[in-house]
C-alpha cells in the first residue's frame, strides 16, 4: 500500500444479511438472519489487485455482489474514489459509478445472453452508458476490444454457443473492459476453466491491467492462482476477515491458524518435498453462518483455541508491516 | 496422397480474410431442426391447405351457407348425398343447406376462436407473467394469487352463465375464452422468468446499469419466446375444442352461422337417418386440424429445446 497511489475503493464495516424463512412458517413470523458477510473492511488503491480467498460459503461472492450493489448491504460504507458512498448513491450516481465498476463472472457461458451476438454483448455497456455513440464508433471499439482479448474481430456476428469456455471468458473480459473501468471485480473467473486455459486468462488479465491500469478484486479459492496475480490478499472465514497481507508475506509467514492450515494444504509440484510436508488438518465442519460461534468465529476448529477466544472477538491487528491478523494468539 | 490445392488455397484465403463470419443463431438452428421434422412439416402443409380452403373455398360453390335447397330438403338421404352434379360437394344438412359452404363457414369461425384466444394468451400472459416473475416479492405474490383464484372458478360454468345472461353470440365466446386463456400462460412465463432472473447474464446486465424495462425486453423475453411459441401452438387446439364443446351443447354460435362443434352436433343427431356424411365431413376437418396443431407444437418444442427430448 504505497501512499502516493490514489485510493479507488474503501470498504468500512460492511455486513450483508439474508432473511431465512423457516419452512412452513407464517408470513408474519420474523425470519432468521444469515450473516454472509460480517463487518468486512478493506481499502483498494489504483492499479492494485486484491485477492480474496476462503472456502466455499465464506461470503466471497456475496462480498463482490454487495460492492457493486447487486445485493443490499445491512450495514457499512463503501466509499468510491474517496468521495461517494455506493450504498446510499441515488439511481443516477449509481449508474455513473457502475460505468467504472465492472464484473467478470464464474460461469463464462451463463454470463452471456445466448440470443445475442458477441458483438452486441460486448457493446451493451457502451450503448447503455453512451447511447449517443454512432454505430461505426461502437463497431470500431468492439473490434478493438475483441482483438485486445485475443479473439479475431471477424467473429463479432457469432453467438456464445459457438465458442469454448476460455473464449467465452475472454468475451466476458472484453465486455467488462470496453468502458475502460477503474475497477473490475472478478468472481472466480477461472474456476470453471481448464488449467491451461486458466493460465491464459490470468495472464491476459495481468497484461490488460498493466496496459490499462485498472484495479482488480480477484476472488478465487485456488491459492496459487491468487498468489500469482495479487498484490495483496485477504482471507475470509465465515464472512469475517481473518488475515490481510501483502501477497508474498502471507505465504511465507502466515499469522492466522486458518491461513496456516490453508497454505499447508497447497500441493507442491515436487514429490520429494510434498511427501515430507506437514499438512495441518482442521477438525470439524464450517459452522452454520446462521448461528456463528461466539467470540472468534474460527475457535470451534482452531488448534490454538483457549478460553479467551470464546469471550472476545479478536480485532484485526498489525502482525508485521502491511500484514494484519485477527487472532489472539497469532504466529 | 492427393491434395486439392485449390481447396487448400480457399481455406487459407478464408482464414486470413478479415470478412466477418456470420454466426448461426439459436433461432436458425431451431428452424433447421424444425424443417427436418417430417411429421411437423406435413402438418404445417396440411394446415396451410385448410386455411387456404377456408378463405377461398367458397368461390367454387354454387350455394351459399344459409341458402336452403328445397328439392334436396324433401328427401335428404337420397337427394342430399355428396355429388358434383348437384353442387353439394359435401352433401346437404338436414335442412337442405349446402354442407360444403357450411364447413367452410365453420372452419373460419373455429380457427378464429383458436387464433384470437391464443393471441390474447400470448400478449397478456407473457407480459403479466414476466412482470410478476421479474419484480418478485410481494407484487409477485399478489399477482399470482389472483391467477390462482381465477383458475379456481369453473370456466365452463362461467361461460355458460355468460351465454345465458347476455345471449348466444360468437363475441361472448371470444370474451369468455380471452378472459381465461392467459392464466396458464402467465404461470409458465413467470416460472421461466424466475429461473432466468438469477442467470449470470441478467446479473451482468443489472451490474452494467441496464434499465429494468430493457432487461425484460432485451434479455428475458427473447429467451422465453421459444416456450411462448410452443405453448401458443398447443393452446389453439384447446381453444377450438372448448368452442366446439360449447357449440355441441347447443350454446355458442348463433344460427345460421356455424362452427365445427355445431356441425358435428347436427351430424350426430341425424346419424340414424343414413346421412353419415353430415357427421364425417366436419369431424374429419376437426380431427385433421387438431392433429396438425399438435404435431406442429411438438415439432416446435423439439426444435426450440433440443435438450428436453
Amino acid at each position: 500500500m504505497s501512499e502516493h497511489r490514489k485510493q479507488i475503493l474503501s470498504v468500512e464495516n460492511l455486513s450483508v444479511e439474508f432473511d431465512i424463512f423457516a419452512k412452513g412458517a407464517m408470513p408474519w413470523t420474523k425470519p432468521d438472519k444469515l450473516k454472509a458477510v460480517d463487518g468486512v473492511s478493506f481499502e483498494l488503491s489504483e492499479a492494485e489487485t486484491l485477492g480474496v480467498v476462503g472456502e466455499s460459503g465464506c461470503g466471497k461472492s456475496t462480498l463482490a455482489r454487495a460492492i457493486i450493489r447487486l445485493l443490499p448491504a445491512a450495514t457499512g460504507k463503501i466509499v468510491w474514489m474517496g468521495e461517494q458512498d455506493v450504498l446510499t448513491a441515488n439511481a443516477r450516481s449509481l449508474h455513473k459509478i457502475r460505468s467504472n465498476m465492472q464484473m467478470i463472472y464464474q460461469d463464462p457461458l451463463a454470463s452471456l445472453n445466448p440470443r445475442m451476438t458477441i458483438g452486441q454483448i460486448i457493446a451493451e455497456p457502451l450503448t447503455t452508458h453512451y447511447p449517443e455513440t454512432t454505430k461505426a464508433e461502437v463497431k470500431a471499439k468492439v473490434n478493438e476490444m475483441i482483438e485486445k482479448v485475443g479473439l479475431l474481430s471477424n467473429q463479432v456476428n457469432r453467438y456464445p454457443h459457438e465458442f469454448s469456455g476460455g473464449q467465452c471468458q475472454r468475451i466476458g473480459i472484453a465486455r467488462a473492459l470496453i468502458l475502460k473501468p477503474k475497477l473490475i471485480i472478478c468472481d472466480e473467473p477461472v474456476s470453471a476453466l481448464d488449467v491451461s486455459v486458466q493460465a491464459q486468462v490470468i495472464n491476459l488479465l495481468m497484461e490488460l491491467q498493466k496496459e490499462m491500469g485498472m484495479s482488480l478484486i480477484f476472488i478465487a479459492h485456488d491459492l496459487s492462482v491468487v498468489r500469482h496475480i495479487s498484490t495483496r490478499i485477504m482471507v475470509l472465514y465465515l464472512g469475517n476477515v481473518v488475515e490481510v497481507s501483502v501477497a508474498n508475506n502471507l505465504y511465507v509467514n502466515p499469522g492466522h491458524p486458518y491461513t496456516q492450515a490453508l497454505i499447508s494444504a497447497v500441493p507442491i509440484p515436487d514429490p520429494a518435498v510434498e511427501k515430507n510436508k506437514k499438512v495441518i488438518l482442521l477438525e470439524g465442519d464450517l459452522p452454520s453462518p446462521m448461528n456463528p460461534p461466539s467470540g472468534c468465529v474460527f475457535r470451534t476448529r482452531c488448534p490454538k483455541a483457549q478460553q479467551l477466544c470464546a469471550i472476545q472477538k479478536p480485532a484485526l491487528l498489525e502482525y508485521t508491516s502491511d500484514h494484519f491478523v485477527a487472532c489472539h494468539f497469532a504466529g | 496422397m492427393y491434395i486439392d490445392n485449390k481447396k487448400v488455397q480457399d481455406l487459407a484465403d478464408r482464414l486470413s480474410s478479415s470478412a466477418e463470419i456470420q454466426g448461426r443463431s439459436l433461432w436458425q438452428d431451431a428452424r433447421h431442426r424444425f424443417l427436418k421434422n417430417k411429421a411437423a412439416m406435413i402438418s404445417l402443409i396440411t394446415l396451410t391447405i385448410i386455411v387456404i380452403f377456408s378463405i377461398t373455398g367458397s368461390a367454387i360453390s354454387p350455394w351459399n351457407f344459409e341458402e336452403i335447397d328445397w328439392d334436396a330438403m324433401s328427401d335428404v338421404p337420397t337427394l342430399g348425398v355428396p355429388s358434383i352434379q348437384s353442387g353439394h360437394y359435401f352433401g346437404t344438412d338436414a335442412l337442405g343447406r349446402d354442407l360444403y359452404s357450411r364447413v367452410i363457414q365453420g372452419t373460419q369461425i373455429s380457427l378464429m376462436v383458436g387464433l384470437i384466444g391464443s393471441f390474447i394468451a400470448v400478449i397478456v400472459g407473457t407480459l403479466y407473467g414476466a412482470t410478476a416473475g421479474y419484480l418478485g416479492g410481494r407484487i409477485d405474490g399478489v399477482m399470482m394469487r389472483t391467477v390462482d383464484i381465477l383458475m379456481a372458478i369453473p370456466f365452463m360454468f362461467v361461460l355458460i352463465l355468460l351465454m345465458v345472461m347476455f345471449g348466444r353470440s360468437i363475441y361472448m365466446i371470444f370474451i369468455g375464452i380471452g378472459l381465461l386463456s392467459w392464466l396458464d400462460m402467465s404461470r409458465i412465463i413467470r416460472g421461466q422468468t424466475l429461473s432466468l432472473k438469477n442467470k449470470e447474464f441478467i446479473e451482468a446486465a443489472v451490474a452494467t446499469g441496464v434499465k429494468p424495462l430493457t432487461i425484460i425486453t432485451r434479455h428475458i423475453v427473447p429467451n422465453v419466446l421459444g416456450i411462448v411459441v410452443v405453448y401458443a401452438t398447443l393452446l389453439i387446439p384447446g381453444m377450438i375444442m372448448t368452442e366446439s364443446f360449447i357449440s355441441f351443447l347447443g350454446l355458442g354460435v348463433q344460427e345460421p352461422q356455424t362452427s365445427w362443434g355445431a356441425l358435428i352436433n347436427e351430424g350426430a343427431k341425424t346419424i340414424q337417418h343414413g346421412t353419415l356424411w353430415q357427421l364425417l365431413f366436419p369431424l374429419s376437418f376437426f380431427i385433421v386440424t387438431l392433429l396438425s396443431f399438435f404435431f406442429i407444437g411438438d415439432g416446435l418444442r423439439d426444435a426450440l429445446d433440443p435438450k428436453d427430448r
